[in-house]
């Protein structure tokens, strides 16, 4: 219901001994009003700090924070006009489940019968309606925080903050709760953050998703973008289902076209690949890191494709994953439907321009997508 | 199995009897003694068989102890009042201060915190007698010997380092993120201090209370030293029944026995909250 800014905040913990730690490293988000943002990353990357300083829990170190154009850097939480639903739940434990939703309602002295509607509504939707008249210790933990999220979901809040919003649920009701959240989100324009380090929710719920590493904001995107043109290596390997093969390679420009020698562990030469596209930059020679998208590879023999053998085969009801070692590296295909491959077989590896990352071998910067120049 | 579980069950009975007279049997004795003559108690071999008589409670409630000596004047139920006066007061002052001060102890890192704290904890390790004689001398100069706010001023020592660690722990088990929700729903600091902090630590404060209200019910020396005859508890009171004609091993009894009474009825009567507070602990989520 408004806009979210955060403008180069910092966040250091001093501690008693020993150097100061920075959590949240110049952080920079521009957040659309109804936009809904996923903080991605892995335990202590600095996201639940970042929520906590939005919520006002945390002072910001340097930096600031807006809503809707105004500064709320010194307000206090209770100024901020911010929902939130804690990773631990956080109910009152003397009021009912009922109470505890409407809780924020009843103080801001709305009628009674009003405040119960609403609350039958998100109850409803988050189906826990069982379990409004009990008390929250007596309810399962997937209760409590399915509580805690209509906690936040119904106030009228400029900002929602969710962390781990559906952490303790089974997976099927998830992905049901995951696209109910979703339209609720989306049909009142709320301008939602919310963490996981789940990325198929991530990528389920978020406009846009912010992956964080060691503080520092390493890509602020779309979650297409993130697949098709990941900022640096980091966000290459930590999004996508099986993560991106990695392998050490050397461009190769002796001919026209694109050539890359992909490297062993032991740094001798594994295999080749050239492809009939034009790049600029990239130096003869250059030492890269080669991304390849497991789901890009495609199995069969046609001209170009390299060879290898099959090392391990895991049918998913749906896909094949496909492990194949290739002149000492190894690498995973996915392969839609099933695939009748026996362990040692050989077996043949399409590598199209447009599986193909390319990251600079000292920072992890992004050098070329195959998809921008296969397009 | 059936046979282990069955003598198990009976070695548990016996043990738990055993273990029942022994901390039981002096109360049970001193109970006995209270409705017995001093010539009854003083008979070898004791015996359980005696003609009971109210006289000792009689005595210490009219205040005139009629013996062989003459009659002698005691101030029983003006000491057991004195002892509701200073235990209820003093741990209703540490209440008040240190309830806040244990929320801030523990919510709230600030330089010389943890200091602080252990220098309130630390007035616990001196022995009292080593402080009461300064301590009686500076109050006899500030007008405060024989008050009772100079008594209720040094019963803090007893009561608030009690009441501050035992209460912090509990402040410090409350997820902090129950006290956030509060107050991003939209109240301050002290709201969230007073509705959700202090009843969610209510079986902790609770403890505490108890527990620095039996400590100073039980004080002596502090009063020994300094208060006078109108202001002392019965703690001290009783050493009135060790008089040039004997002891009166009747009234000290019956003393004992009303003494007794006001914390065992506030034990049983705080029980049920120390229990709630256990078992809400236990399914916590």
């Amino acid at each position: 219901m408004a806009t979210l800014t955060l403008d180069s905040v910092s966040k250091v913990y001093k501690a008693a001994r020993g150097r100061p730690v920075t959590a949240v490293d110049a952080v920079d988000m521009r957040i659309a009003d109804g936009e809904i943002i996923g903080l991605l990353g892995s335990s202590g990357c600095g996201k639940t700090s970042t929520l906590r300083m939005i919520a006002g829990f945390e002072d910001v170190t340097s930096g600031h924070i807006e809503v809707g154009g105004r500064v709320i850097d010194n307000l206090l939480p209770a100024e901020r006009n911010i929902a939130m639903a804690f990773e631990g739940y956080a109910l009152y434990p003397p009021l009912r489940v009922r109470d505890n939703i409407g809780f924020a309602l009843l103080r801001d002295r709305q009628p009674r019968a009003e405040v119960k509607r609403q609350v039958e509504e998100i109850a409803e939707l988050l189906e826990i309606v069982p379990a409004l008249d009990r008390y929250p210790p007596t309810i399962s933990a997937g209760q409590q925080q399915r509580t805690s999220l209509a906690r936040a979901l119904i106030r009228k809040a400029d900002v929602f903050l969710l962390d781990e919003p559906m952490s303790q649920l089974e997976p099927q009701l998830r992905a049901v709760l995951r696209a109910r959240l979703k339209d609720w989100l989306i049909t009142r324009r709320m301008t939602t953050v919310f963490v996981t380090h789940d990325q198929t929710e991530a990528i389920a719920l978020a406009d846009r998703i912010a992956v964080m590493e060691e503080g520092v904001l390493q890509q602020f995107a779309s979650p297409d973008e993130l697949k098709e043109r990941p900022a640096n290596l980091f966000v290459a390997s930590f999004i996508g289902e099986p993560p991106m093969n990695l392998f050490e390679a050397r461009v190769d420009r002796s001919r026209s076209g694109l050539g890359l020698a992909v490297l062993d562990a032991g740094g001798a030469r594994a295999f080749e690949l050239r492809f009939d596209a034009e790049v600029a930059g990239l130096a003869d020679g250059a030492a890269v890191h080669l991304g390849m998208r497991p789901h890009r590879l495609r199995l069969g023999d046609r001209a170009g494709a390299v060879q290898g053998t099959v090392t391990s085969h895991s049918w998913l009801g749906d896909q094949t994953h496909v492990g194949v070692e290739i002149g000492g590296t190894e690498c995973i295909v996915v392969a839609e439907g099933e695939v009748p491959a026996r362990l040692g077989a050989p077996i043949a590896v399409e590598v199209p321009l447009r599986a193909v990352h390319l990251f600079d071998a000292d920072d992890g910067r992004a050098l070329f997508h195959g998809s921008e120049a296969a397009s | 199995m059936q046979r282990q579980t069955v003598i198990g069950r009976g070695v548990r009975v016996v043990l738990l009897t055993l273990v029942g007279l022994f901390f039981l049997f002096p109360i049970f004795w001193v109970l006995l003694m209270s409705f017995q003559t001093n010539q009854d108690i003083l008979r070898i071999p004791p015996s359980l068989v005696f003609t009971p008589t109210l006289e000792n409670y009689g005595a210490l409630i009219s205040g005139r102890l009629e013996s062989t000596a003459g009659v002698l004047e005691i101030r029983f139920m003006n000491n057991l009042m004195n002892s509701v006066i200073l235990a209820v007061s003093s741990v209703a002052l540490s209440l008040l201060l240190g309830i806040p001060a244990a929320y801030a102890f523990a919510r709230f890192k600030f330089r010389l915190g943890e200091d602080i704290a252990f220098t309130l904890l630390s007035f616990r390790f001196a022995p009292p007698l080593l402080v009461l004689l300064p301590l009686a001398l500076y109050f006899q100069q500030m007008g405060l010997i024989d008050t009772y706010i100079g008594l209720i001023w040094v019963y803090q020592l007893i009561t608030l380092p009690l009441i501050l660690w035992i209460v912090r722990g509990y402040f410090e088990d409350i997820s902090e993120d129950i006290e956030h929700a509060y107050r991003l729903d939209g109240n301050g600091w002290f709201k969230t201090f007073t509705r959700i902090a202090i009843p969610l630590a209510k079986p902790g404060i609770a403890a505490a209370t108890l527990l620095s209200f039996i400590f100073a019910w039980n004080n002596f020396v502090f009063a020994l030293i300094l208060a006078s005859a109108d202001k002392q508890p019965v703690t001290v009171g009783a050493l009135a029944f060790v008089t040039a004609s004997g002891i009166q091993y009747g009234q000290i009894a019956a003393s004992i026995v009303l003494s007794v009474t006001p914390t065992l009825l506030l034990a049983l009567y705080a029980q049920r909250y120390l229990v709630e507070g256990l078992s809400l602990g236990a399914v916590k989520g």
